[in-house]
This record gives structure tokens, C-alpha cells and sequence, in this order.
């Protein structure tokens, strides 16, 4: 029953991360309609900006918050502006291209960081790193508790930019209907670069507060973009109530999988729901909440 | 009509190039650029298979390695666990790719556009994780080893250049026939294709084993070539699933040799920044009294992944349409403005 409750609180928690993750990649999947594939990347070039903070100017993770989020918010709105709004013009045969676009940015800033820090593999240690404290018999990791309080407070955040501001509003008008958003005066393409901005720095919070407990390399946002694309297909293409139940789907799953099955099939596990959930359940979570 | 139109009509430049090709190892003795053609013309295979489900009948997917690997593992399994010549495994290869081919594709054709191209990315993950876990049949992460049957390159470069060119003449053939009509209908319009009586399914699954057998081919004789697979080779998304799209989109994508010229600049590109410009950088350098490339070289050499996205990036961006796809408007643009000059 230990080991059980264990693995429940650890799903719950990394679920929580997850859904950060979700919330963004659903936000660029509802305005753009397209599968960011360098959603894993994006977190990961986070990671670096925070790895750098804390070991050169000795800022905490969490401080670091407040540089890598607008920092990725920059770059996903230069990505969204140079590359991806350019090809929306051009004529092609196969409307493909954009994801493949996003392929390849995913690879240049994978090979970048490759470039600038090499493939070694890095950490952060603080001070509560591996510090967890105990309630009953079941033990919560400080570091990954605090990164879920954090992590919901963004979340909830988030909802209060889409619902009650005119940014937020304009935003649900052009994931609704594009033309009629520009109808009503919405400048459709800065929205687009401002969603793909916001989506970016939601990976870079997850990517940040992740950091004292993971390790890194350049190689880590290939899982976490698979993580992504999983939970936001989970959750209903563009929605985010769902993205946030799918996020806590796949944490739970990928820790009852670990724990029941083996740590090997981690990563099977995410992929195979991914599958059952297109066969059985096509529109995702968004069917049975109806948000 | 200009000089080349007259010496070459269009319809002997594919004999011609055949020709060049089969006798450039006659001509040609370094094993190194045999090497490099081998895998072009792998490529080339793969390029086309590829080229029919995506280009062709509109289904745009990430999983190719799903098939390279279930033919390069039949191949490698058959050599190692029957003893069986891999050999064997040019016939086993696509036959079980194919196999794997009709539940994949009755998993992924309900599905369209974006939902399509995920699900087709997570078989194909899928498939690299099973091999790696599955270690009682695959070895796992050790991977396969046999010894190659034949020292030299040449009789490889025959075998690739027989797939490529039937991969070709295989697309060549469907442009032509009533198939390639039916999957050009279900690109454009899959509603439409299905309302005037197309069964779309049906069709999508027939470019799907054309596709998988292909490429399954080709992995097998990668495996029978190269003599060693992994699943982190066999089954990469970048390097064989990422590959094969650009090597279509780069060439041209829905064009018959779209694939062959994608080939060619691919591998030798990527080839150019492996090497340093073949070793010319090298040159250049030693030629040079003040060694200013010094510092420069080995991170040029590790930048060949880093150029490769590059060149995702600007061939999305400035060629849509691929090479061919691009030379064909530039032509039809320059005939449609002599047309308005009249």
C-alpha cells in the first residue's frame, strides 16, 4: 500500500510539471493549429539559461524564473514571427511543412547548446535537492513539492490572462475562428507570435523548476517534446483544462509504469496511451469535460 | 528547343543517367565515394517509398523507420539467429515491413493531417523502444553484427542501384496509371475522393505497403552492406524517419526524381560537413602560413547535425516546393511570361 501511495504522490508531481508543459504546447496547437515539435527543446534551452544563473551568478533556480521565461517568450515569438509566420504564405503541396519546420528548429537549438556546452552532462545542486520531508510514511521531494506549487500557481495564472484579459480573449478569437478575429479588428499574426511566446515560456517554467531535480544535456528535450505532443492529444487538441488532465494522466502513468513494470518501458507507457487515446478516444479528454 | 533538348530529349536523360551510373564504378575506383553512392542510392529508395504515400497520396509521415528497421532486423535476425544467409533477407525484409504495414496503417489512416504524422512519429518510437527492450531477440542497444559477404563495394552498388532504379520506375509507373490518379485525388481532396467512389482507405493502404516495402528493402540491404544495426541506427527518427522527408522535400516532393536529386544533395552535403569540405578545409589550412582555420575545423566537423537542421529550416523556407518542384514553376513562370510578351 506504501509503495502504491508512493508512486501516486510521485505521479502527482511530476504530473504537475507536465501539465505546464501541455498547457503551453495546447496554446500554440489551438492558435497555429500546428504540432510544435521543438516544445522539448525549447524546455531544454530553459534549462541551460537556468543552469547558467545558478552556476555563474549563483541565482536560485526559482529566481531564475524570472529570466528564462521571458527569455524563451523571445525566442518563441522570434521563431513564430521569422520562420513559421513566412510559411503560412507560401504555396505548398503538403501543409506538412510547418511541423517539419519545427523539426528543424528543434534540431539547430538542440545543436547549438551541443556547441556551446558539449554533450557532458550538468546539474544544479541546491541546497533542498535531495531534501524530502515525510507525511505518515510516504515521502514528498522538497524540491519537486515547491516546483508543484509553483507550477500551479502559472496554471492558474494562465487561465486568468485567457479569461478575463483582452489579450487572453483575443487569443480564444483567433484559436476560434482566424478570419473572423481579423474581422473584428485583432491583429492576427502578432497574436500568433504572442501565443507561440507565451507557449515557449510555459515550457521554459517547466523546464526551470524541473532543473534541481533532473540532470541535463542536450539531448533531453527529444523525450520531453514526445511527453508533449502526448499529453496535449491526451487532453483534446487545444485545450487546456484538458492539457492539465493529461499531464496528470501521463505522470501518473509513466510513474505506475516505472514502479509496476519496469523502468525501461517509462517511456512505452506515454507512448502506448498516446495510441489507445487516437484509437479510442479521438478527441481526447476535451470529450468528457466539454471544456 | 536549345542544344541539350536536342542531343537529350527528356525521355532518354532516365537511360542516360542509368548508364552513367552503372558505369561509374568501372570508372571510378575510390571505395570511399562507392560508399557514399551506396548510400544515395539507398536514399533514393527510401525517397521514393516514401515519396508515393506522402507526395503522392498526401499522407505525410514521420514513421519510415518503422520499415527500415523491421527490414534491416529480419535481415540481421535471420543471419544471426537461423544462420540463415542474410541474404535471405533482401526477400524476408520487406515482406515482413509490408506485414507490419497493415496494422500500422489500420492504426493510423482513421487519423488526418497533424493526428497522422504523431501517430505515425509514435509507432515509429514505439518500434525503437521494443527493440531495445526486447533484448532475448534483438541483442538490444548491442546490436547485430554479420560479416559482410563481399569485400569489395561494387557488387553492393549494383544491388542499391537495381533498388533505386525500380523504385523509380516504380513511381514513374504509378504518375502513369490509374492508381497514381486515385492517390493524387485522395492529396487533394480526401471527401471528395471518397464521394465519387474512391475507396480511400483501400488506396492509402496500397501506397503504405509500396512505401514499407521500399524502405524495408532497403534496410535489409543496409544491414547485408554495412553489417552492423542498432536500434538507435535502424530506427532513428532523425536519421531515417526526418531523413526521408527531407530527402523528398529537398528534391521535390510528388515529382518521379524529386528523390534522386534530394539524394544526392543530402548525402553529399551532410557527407561535406562530416569531412570538412572533403578535406579541403584541411588543405586550405596546411596551404596557409598562419593557421587561422586551426580552431575552426573540428567544430565545423561537429557542426554537420547543427547544418543539417539549418538546411531543414531554409529549405521549408525558401523552396516549398523542393528543387525540381521549384525549377518546374520558374519554368512554367518564364513560359507564362513569354506567353503574355506575345
Amino acid at each position: 500500500m506504501d509503495v502504491f501511495l508512493q508512486t501516486l504522490v510521485a505521479g502527482v508531481l511530476k504530473g504537475g510539471l507536465y501539465a505546464l508543459i501541455g498547457a503551453g504546447m495546447t496554446l500554440i496547437m489551438g492558435v497555429m493549429r500546428i504540432i510544435n515539435l521543438a516544445h522539448g527543446q525549447m524546455m531544454m534551452v530553459a534549462m541551460y539559461i537556468t543552469y547558467v544563473c545558478f552556476h555563474y551568478w549563483g541565482l536560485d533556480p526559482y529566481l531564475a524564473l524570472f529570466i528564462s521565461m521571458p527569455a524563451l517568450f523571445l525566442l518563441g515569438v522570434g521563431i513564430q514571427k521569422y520562420t513559421l509566420n513566412p510559411l503560412l504564405k507560401a504555396e505548398s503541396l503538403l501543409p506538412e511543412n510547418q511541423v517539419l519546420m519545427t523539426v528543424g528548429i528543434g534540431m539547430v537549438l538542440t545543436e547549438v547548446i551541443r556547441f556551446i556546452f558539449t554533450s557532458n552532462y550538468l546539474s544544479v545542486k541546491t541546497g533542498y535537492s535531495d531534501a524530502a520531508f515525510f507525511l505518515g510514511r510516504i515521502s514528498f521531494s522538497v524540491a519537486l513539492t515547491i516546483a508543484f506549487g509553483i507550477a500551479c500557481a502559472i496554471t492558474a495564472f494562465l487561465f486568468w490572462l485567457l479569461v478575463k484579459t483582452d489579450l487572453g480573449r483575443s487569443i480564444r478569437a483567433v484559436a476560434q475562428d482566424e478570419e473572423a478575429a481579423a474581422l473584428m479588428g485583432i491583429h492576427v499574426e502578432r497574436i500568433r507570435s504572442t501565443a507561440m511566446g507565451l507557449g515557449a515560456a510555459l515550457a521554459a517554467a517547466a523546464g526551470t523548476l524541473l532543473l534541481p531535480v533532473y540532470y541535463l544535456y542536450p539531448d533531453i528535450g527529444g523525450p520531453f517534446t514526445r511527453r508533449a505532443f502526448i499529453i496535449t492529444v491526451l487532453g483534446g487538441l487545444g485545450s487546456t483544462v484538458g492539457a492539465i488532465g493529461g499531464g496528470l494522466v501521463l505522470g501518473l502513468a509513466e510513474a505506475f509504469g516505472a514502479t509496476y513494470i519496469g523502468m525501461a518501458s517509462e517511456e512505452m507507457v506515454g507512448l502506448i496511451i498516446f495510441l489507445a487515446v487516437l484509437l479510442f478516444l479521438p478527441e481526447g479528454l476535451k470529450r468528457l469535460t466539454r471544456v | 528547343m536549345n542544344v541539350l533538348q536536342r542531343i537529350l530529349p527528356p525521355r532518354l536523360r532516365p537511360i542516360a543517367l542509368f548508364a552513367i551510373l552503372s558505369l561509374l564504378p568501372a570508372a571510378v575506383r575510390s571505395p570511399y565515394f562507392l560508399h557514399l553512392m551506396i548510400l544515395v542510392l539507398l536514399w533514393v529508395a527510401i525517397g521514393a517509398g516514401w515519396n508515393i504515400l506522402a507526395g503522392y497520396a498526401g499522407q505525410v509521415s514521420f514513421g519510415a523507420a518503422a520499415f527500415f528497421g523491421a527490414g534491416a532486423y529480419a535481415s540481421g535476425l535471420l543471419a544471426v539467429k537461423a544462420g540463415m544467409s542474410p541474404w535471405w533477407g533482401l526477400a524476408v525484409g520487406p515482406a515482413v515491413a509490408v506485414l507490419l504495414a497493415f496494422p500500422f496503417g489500420a492504426l493510423t489512416f482513421p487519423l488526418r493531417g497533424a493526428y497522422f504524422a504523431l501517430a505515425t512519429l509514435a509507432l515509429g518510437e514505439i518500434m525503437r523502444h521494443v527493440a531495445t527492450i526486447w533484448e532475448s531477440l534483438t541483442e538490444g542497444m548491442v546490436g547485430i553484427l554479420i560479416l559482410r559477404t563481399f569485400a569489395s563495394e561494387s557488387p553492393y552498388y549494383y544491388m542499391a542501384l537495381a533498388l533505386a532504379a525500380a523504385s523509380v520506375g516504380c513511381v514513374e509507373w504509378i504518375v502513369r496509371s490509374r492508381l497514381g490518379f486515385y492517390l493524387v485525388s485522395i492529396r487533394e481532396d480526401q471527401d471528395a475522393a471518397a464521394s465519387i467512389g474512391i475507396p480511400t482507405t483501400r488506396y492509402k493502404m496500397i501506397a503504405l505497403s509500396l512505401h514499407a516495402l521500399l524502405t524495408g528493402m532497403a534496410g535489409a540491404l543496409y544491414m547485408c552492406y554495412m553489417g552492423y544495426i542498432d536500434p538507435k541506427v535502424a530506427f532513428s527518427l532523425h536519421d531515417i524517419s526526418i531523413m526521408a522527408i527531407l530527402v523528398t522535400i529537398v528534391g521535390g516532393v510528388g515529382t518521379a526524381y524529386g528523390p534522386v536529386l534530394g539524394a544526392f544533395v543530402m548525402v553529399f552535403l551532410q557527407e561535406a560537413f562530416r569531412t570538412g569540405g572533403f578535406g579541403a578545409l584541411d588543405a586550405v589550412n596546411k596551404a596557409l602560413e598562419w593557421r587561422v582555420l586551426d580552431w575552426a575545423i573540428p567544430y565545423i566537423k561537429q557542426a554537420h547535425v547543427l547544418a543539417f537542421g539549418v538546411l531543414v529550416v531554409i529549405v521549408i523556407l525558401a523552396m516549398p516546393n523542393g528543387l525540381l518542384g521549384g525549377w518546374a514553376r520558374h519554368k512554367g513562370r518564364k513560359r507564362q511570361a513569354a506567353v503574355c510578351s506575345e
